[in-house]
């Protein structure tokens, strides 16, 4: 039904329907909104890595100047987390501390100002434990516990897969590189700093206002912790002042505050700091790699060994996924026919890592996209050539089970050549100047909900008006990637109104059907759908009704420029609010819901849960640098980069998640760093962020910000609304090892590690002058256990998607139980 | 202790009580009710909070209120006349310039001062006079194309922002 011709919204640059409040400063964010009688909460951080809380007293604290209440650890005991497999958070802390920052306790007073000044007084007895700094003291088993929970010692979560016959493979081979690298961790940044207001509704309810990506997610871990009844407790997120992933867990203020909210009977506000905002975290998992790869003279892969080991922090987190992502999307990009996935997470005493934006997966691709352009040049072939060759084709099923649909890697490889004149170009550079290129994939949503059920993962209500008024009820959140505008289109483009006929009422636990979240590059596909669906069925409706108006029986109504009319006679019809008015004089009011569930993915062995996703985005990116060997300096002048996004809904918002990847991409390549240190002795030996503001944490600005080259690529999906699939992570993956790769193009170095110092370019240059080979990476890959493999046949060689000995391994010990897991994974 | 403070907010006279250590941010925020001025940092160092006073960008807070009586302060909610957004808001609603829109208020406050002197500023004046505002989602590039498009619309210039980023790739300058 949705004809391309007749589109009037969908495809085109029309105006954000957020973007007028966002230029006048209309817009509320959380921090924006205040209520009678609300007083401010802050909490108390430790300021110690890890440590036993022996006692602690507030006695003083509550008779503080101001002071209204104070929570400690005793009062929220319960624990939560965004996996069911990992609950292992507090909201206070009530025996010890894993991070400088974890908070012990959580004081409210009627100013900002007489909150702070309150916990000076707060008295905490500590006895310190080993601080586990990390991999090296993770992998001392003589060193202290984080948790009790997990597997071995400080490991959190190991996973080993094996799909095919990686040894076969590797004898297959006319070249085996095996290299080992070092992705370091970085953050988020969001410009807006968290912020939460909980209202207690004075009849045992209470409402929270929050900057969080997951309002669903919120409302789980709050029912759980307080103890209420899911429908007493109402969330609403606010638009979020950038995400990027760093607001998709619930988080310990947002839960004390409701706390603190129901016991005081009044309003609570808080709002984090920018050095909380680094505690928060959640961002990219450090992570050390080793890759091994065979190569036929083609430059075609025969297999992979590939082994992450991944600097969790503190917390949980979303850290068993993020372990599994570090090996999921390997597969397909180039054809991988033997593939063995070895991963590791382990606990650190710092602030908890999570996903950020590409969750787990920049890392791999990292290594992956960096060996390749080794082996083009060991093999002497053209390094965008030699992907070419090798796409995974589409409508295929790879050999770790993900079903591929649409894939424009090919044309995306294509026009970065063509724009950045690679074939001419490249073999004339001068000096210090060079072109790398690297390719990735993203998936446009997770094919599997967090909390295992068999609901939709989004939902979409429509009420419409006689007035011709559409109301449009979903839970999604904007986050400043455009759901709003996404959503809006999507019911007016089916209906053939205009976005000022559409009325949103979105990310609201009690008047808005559950969309999981804005995490996952999920929404656009996901709601999409669900608005397609509801906007059909409302449609199918009124045509009914108006072709019973005008007496055409079986005619085919069309709905455009705000009229229904027959297509035959378009001078035949009414106005939308007529066809809506003849609709309920008929049948009453008028709603429709529409709803979205992912197709079941093929894989059926243990971690097959993570990869699967409705549709696949894929980018190329080609990167030139200029850098000078006498500092190491890299400037980046100009970016090539072109993305599958299936169908542009929105032209200029699929060029604006681009260009911020491409930014974000650049960060982390040359700037952008999770860096700590240790206090000296005499001041607690204390691990801390080494930047936790923001001139020191590098960012760039728009003097770094290199010229991009955008070109969108549509090869549409049958999964997505419109053929459309995702854009807010899969263009930043590529540009981090093409700026390697191009830095090896440039100088004959290799650089296996992000972020490039200009010292690492340096150090690489002066060690190749001695006669090295002039590189920058780690030296070694630590001895890990990564246990027994699961060991699942390919579809080539005729699997059926399970594990031959998924009987002999069980779950390892010290994981959370299965009851346990259970319980937290009933639906909601 | 709280002091009364007289300031002139986007022509509008404004008398509230603030004590004396609060910057110029929290007043507008807390005091004046103008929550459209955000903050990143709080430390001078994200350019959220750009307002201007007396023309010129200053970043809110790291100036105190006391220092703003009888100056001229203007804000993101002064920007429009009455319902007409300013050239520098449609542009950036139209070029997509703002996608979260939490920098937005200190970019525009910031380009407001840059046009004001310079409406056809060039793409690297535009970049220097921005550089302390930080972004993290757009890329800048639509920003520059906004503010850009915005100065030559206030002069008459109603060049298509396409073809202004032709005639800046024609002078060797342009993003593509």
């Amino acid at each position: 039904m949705a004809d391309t011709n007749k589109r009037k919204l969908i495809g085109t640059s029309f105006r954000r329907v957020d973007a007028v409040g966002k230029v006048s400063g209309r817009t509320q964010f959380a921090d924006d909104l205040s209520f009678p009688r609300m007083v401010f909460m802050k909490l108390l951080r430790s300021p110690l890595p890890h440590a036993q809380i022996v006692s602690i007293d507030t006695s003083a604290a509550e008779r503080a100047p101001g002071v209204v209440g104070v929570l400690t650890g005793s009062d929220v005991p319960v624990p939560f987390g965004i996996l069911p497999v990992s609950h292992d958070e507090h909201a206070l802390c009530p025996d010890k501390v894993r991070f400088v920052g974890d908070p012990v306790a959580a004081v409210a007073a009627l100013t900002e100002e007489q909150a702070q000044a309150a916990l000076a007084l707060v008295r905490v007895e500590w006895k310190q434990l080993d601080t586990i700094a990390d991999y090296d003291d993770a992998l001392d088993a003589s060193k202290d516990l984080i948790h009790t929970y997990g597997d071995d010692h400080n490991f959190h979560k190991k996973v080993s897969l094996r799909f095919g016959d990686p040894e076969a493979g590797f004898k297959q081979a006319d070249l085996v590189l095996e290299d080992t690298m070092f992705f370091d961790g970085n953050t988020h940044l969001p410009l807006e700093q968290h912020a939460t207001i909980a209202v207690p509704e004075g009849d045992g309810r209470v409402a929270v206002w929050s900057s969080t990506q997951t309002p669903h997610y919120l409302h789980k871990a709050l029912t759980k912790v307080l103890g209420l009844p899911a429908p007493w407790i109402r969330v609403i997120a606010l638009t979020n002042g950038g995400g990027f992933g760093g607001k998709s867990d619930p988080f310990n203020h947002e839960i004390a505050a409701a706390k603190m909210a129901l016991n005081l009977g009044r309003p609570v506000k808080i709002t984090l700091t920018r050095e909380e905002v680094f505690q928060c975290h959640r961002g990219r998992h450090p992570t050390l790699m080793s890759i091994r790869t065979g190569f036929r003279k083609d430059g075609s892969m025969t297999a992979q060994h590939l082994k992450t080991l991944l600097d969790g922090g503190a917390y949980g987190s979303y850290g068993v996924a993020s372990t599994y992502y570090t090996g999921a999307l390997q597969t397909v990009t180039y054809n991988l026919p033997h593939y063995q996935f070895d991963g590791a997470r382990v606990w650190t005493n710092k602030p908890p890592c999570g996903p950020k934006r590409g969750h787990g997966t920049p890392q791999p691709r990292f290594a992956l996209e960096v060996q390749l352009d080794k082996a083009a040049h060991a093999l002497g072939l053209d390094p965008a050539a030699m992907r070419l060759k090798q796409l995974q084709p589409k409508d295929s099923i790879t050999a770790n089970w993900l079903r591929v649909g649409s894939m424009g890697l090919g044309p995306c490889i294509e026009a970065v050549m063509r724009g950045s004149k690679w074939l001419e170009r490249r073999n004339a550079m001068p000096p210090g100047r060079g072109l790398g290129i690297a390719c990735s994939s993203y998936l446009s949503g997770a094919g599997l909900p967090i909390n295992w059920n068999h609901m939709p993962h989004s939902g979409v209500q429509l009420k419409l008006d006689r007035s011709g008024g559409v109301a449009v009820f979903c839970g999604q959140t904007e986050i400043g990637q455009g759901s709003d505008s996404i959503l809006a289109a999507c019911v007016a483009e089916i209906l053939g109104i205009s976005l000022q006929e559409i009325r949103l009422c979105v990310a609201d636990t009690d008047l808005t059907p559950v969309d999981l979240g804005s995490y996952s590059s999920r929404v656009t596909l996901m709601m999409g759908n669900a608005a397609v669906q509801a906007a059909e069925r409302a449609r199918e409706i009124l045509a009914r009704a108006a072709a019973e108006e005008l007496k055409l029986p079986g005619a085919n109504i069309v709905f455009a420029d705000g009229r229904v009319f027959d297509a035959a006679d378009p001078a035949r019809g009414m106005s939308f609010a007529a066809a809506v008015q003849a609709a309920e004089s008929r049948y009453g009011t008028i709603g429709t819901t529409g709803s979205y569930t992912p197709p079941r993915a093929p894989g059926r062995y243990r971690g097959a849960g993570v990869g699967p996703s409705p549709a696949y985005s894929y980018s190329a990116c080609i990167v030139e640098v200029d850098v000078d060997p006498a500092t190491g300096i890299v400037r980046v002048p100009d970016v090539w980069i072109a993305h599958d996004v299936g169908r542009a809904l929105n032209p200029t918002l699929v060029a604006g998640q681009v260009e911020g990847s491409i930014y974000m991409g650049i960060g982390e390549a040359l700037m952008e760093e999770s860096a700590f240190r240790r206090l000296p002795e005499k001041l607690s030996s204390a691990l801390v962020h080494k930047f936790p503001n923001m001139l020191e944490y590098k960012s760039p600005t728009f003097l770094d910000m290199p010229r991009v080259h955008t070109s969108i690529i549509e090869e549409p999906d049958a999964n997505g609304p419109f053929g459309a699939k995702e854009v807010g992570q899969g263009p930043l993956l590529p540009v981090m090892p093409a700026v390697s790769n191009a830095i090896f193009h440039a100088l004959g170095v290799r650089m296996d590690q992000v972020p490039i110092h200009p010292w690492m370019v340096f150090k690489a240059l002066e060690e190749k002058r001695r006669g090295g080979v002039g590189r920058y990476g780690p030296k070694a890959f630590p001895a890990v256990d990564y246990g027994a493999s699961l060991d699942v046949p390919t579809p080539a060689e005729g699997g059926d998607g399970k594990a031959r000995n998924a009987d002999d391994i069980g779950v390892r010990g010290g994981t959370m139980s299965e009851t346990q897991r259970q319980s937290q994974e009933k639906p909601c | 202790m709280e002091t009364a403070l007289k300031l002139n907010v986007n022509g509008e006279v404004r008398q509230v009580l603030a004590p004396a250590n609060h910057s110029l941010l929290e007043v507008l925020r807390e005091r004046c009710g103008l929550t459209g001025t955000k903050h990143g940092c709080e430390l001078g160092e994200c350019g959220a909070c750009t307002v201007l006073l007396d023309g010129e960008p200053v970043l809110a807070c790291l100036v105190l209120a006391v220092e703003c009586e009888d100056r001229r302060v203007e804000t993101v909610e002064g920007l429009s006349n009455g319902a007409a957004l300013h050239p520098l808001q449609q542009a950036f609603a139209d070029l997509g310039a703002a996608q979260c829109g939490y920098c937005t208020p200190g970019m525009l406050m910031t380009a407001k001062a840059l046009l004001d002197s310079n409406p056809l500023a060039s793409e690297m004046e535009v970049r220097e006079a921005l550089a302390g505002n930080l972004c993290r989602c757009t890329g800048y590039w639509k920003i520059v194309e906004a503010v850009q498009w915005a100065g030559r619309m206030s002069t008459g210039d109603m060049v298509p922002p396409q073809c202004l980023r032709e005639r800046n790739a024609a002078g060797g300058c342009s993003h593509g």
